[in-house]
């Protein structure tokens, strides 16, 4: 097991805004080490939004988030968004497995531009039981064959934190038992997780966020615009 | 470095095993030229004094044929905002990508055009510049041809509007790569006109990266 880091990551008063529509506003949230925060709330609720806005793909129009490392000035998590995006893996709702790609390629390239090795490959196949996948093409796989491709992704390359949007998505209740625990290891080793579900996923001891709390009660003009 | 070849090299494959892009947009390229003759006739003057027009017109139109699919599929499938999130500048990835395209699609047609010439009646005298100048002149297209790839995600009928976008952008390549070849067979200096259009190669380098870059997080917002 990897030494605990003790990275801290939070967003404090934060807004999104789609389409001139505020989804949520005033959201805060926190996340330490080892620690689980899950997003529930209705369609639009403003799940996905949320979690983007974490990766650093959508920026926040109010609030902002930072990021703090061990014994280090806490730093605004959307300003470079290259350092950022090296801490963090993303698992959206696209699985990103290329069809003319067989499994070890689709993962390896990934792990590869994050510095990650070989050998940590098999390892990431292992944990979703899809050795068998290795040379498969990504065209002949099923949609939850590519889920557990991607989620592998995320474990053959390091990061501190993990933002799922909806992981459990098409997956089996063996496999999605194979998440939850690769997901408390992850945990143990100090990482953070933010995981979007309609489902249950077991993790214990983690955060609940209802985004439907943070839901605009007051129409737009009332609002200073970003 | 050895993530951007890792990037590259990604690309290659996926061009390689999708197969057919390249060879499509070499198909077109011999097609649209061949089309020439037919249509103003076989006479060999004609033919030459429009040799290096045609064959420019043509690699333009082709080298734009792909450029659709440059960012798309990526995009498509979820893999941009994954390459938006890796630890490499977006600027060098799109830097990548254009490399590997201009690798498919570029390269491919410098090797076509002297068979091109023959059949176009290209004086000997041009056939060097010719090459010459669109070693030159692709990469350019495909660095300008990205920024105007990755302006048209997210939008319907994004192949016509790529054309509309980028196609101006192209004329100045064009004036010059012509002007070249015309230079070498009227015997006269070919080095100010290739002089332009490695000006326009190096400019195109420094700032379509970022433009590119740009209109990436735009779409991905």
């Amino acid at each position: 097991m990897t030494k605990p880091s003790s990275n801290q990551f939070w967003g404090e008063d934060l807004t999104c805004v789609r389409g001139e529509r505020i989804v949520f506003q005033s959201l805060n949230f926190e996340l330490t080490p080892g620690g689980a925060l899950i997003l529930i709330g209705p369609n639009g609720s403003g799940k996905s939004s949320l979690l983007r806005m974490m990766a650093g793909l959508l920026q926040p129009a109010g609030g902002k988030m930072l990021w703090a490392e061990e014994a280090g000035e806490p730093e605004d998590a959307s300003q470079d968004m290259d350092l950022h995006g090296g801490r963090l893996h993303y698992v959206g709702h696209h699985d990103a497995v290329k069809p003319v790609l067989t499994a070890a390629e689709n993962i390896g390239f990934w792990a590869r531009i994050r510095g990650g090795g070989e050998d940590t490959i098999h390892e990431s196949l292992d944990v979703f039981d899809i050795k068998h996948l290795y040379d498969v093409p990504g065209r002949f796989m099923s949609a939850g064959q590519k889920r557990r491709v991607n989620l592998a992704r995320i474990i053959a390359a390091p990061a501190p934190l993990w933002l799922l949007d909806e992981p459990t998505t098409a997956l089996d209740k063996a496999t999605i038992k194979r998440l939850e625990d690769a997901i408390q290891r992850h945990r143990d080793g100090g990482g953070m997780v933010v995981l979007s579900t309609h489902s249950d996923v077991d993790t214990p001891g983690s955060k609940t966020l209802n985004l439907a709390d943070f839901a605009s009660k007051a129409p737009l003009d009332e609002h200073v615009m970003v | 470095m050895a993530k951007f070849m890792e990037l590259v090299k990604r690309d290659l494959a996926l061009a390689f095993r999708q197969g057919m892009d390249s060879l499509m947009v070499v198909a077109f390229f011999i097609i649209a030229v061949v089309l020439f003759p037919f249509g103003v006739g076989p006479e060999v003057n004609t033919l030459a004094k429009i040799a290096g027009g045609t064959i420019w017109v043509a690699a333009l139109l082709s080298s734009m044929l792909s450029l659709e699919r440059l960012f798309q599929t990526d995009y498509d499938d979820g893999s941009l905002e994954l390459l938006a999130l890796a630890p490499i500048p977006l600027e060098v990835t799109v830097l990548a990508k254009v490399v590997a395209h201009w690798l498919t699609t570029g390269l491919p047609l410098i090797i076509t055009a002297p068979l091109l010439a023959v059949l176009m009646q290209l004086p000997m005298d041009g056939f060097g510049t010719l090459i010459l100048a669109l070693a030159l002149g692709t990469p350019t297209l495909s660095l300008i041809g990205a920024v105007g790839a990755a302006l048209i995600l997210g939008s319907r009928r994004g192949g016509v509007l790529l054309s509309l976008l980028v196609l101006p952008l192209y004329i100045p390549i064009l004036i010059f790569g012509v002007s070249a070849v015309d230079a070498a067979i009227f015997d006269e200096a070919v080095r100010p006109h290739m002089l332009f259009l490695g000006a326009l190669f190096v400019g195109a380098l420094a700032l379509t990266p970022w433009a590119a870059a740009a209109g990436l997080r735009q779409a991905l917002e």
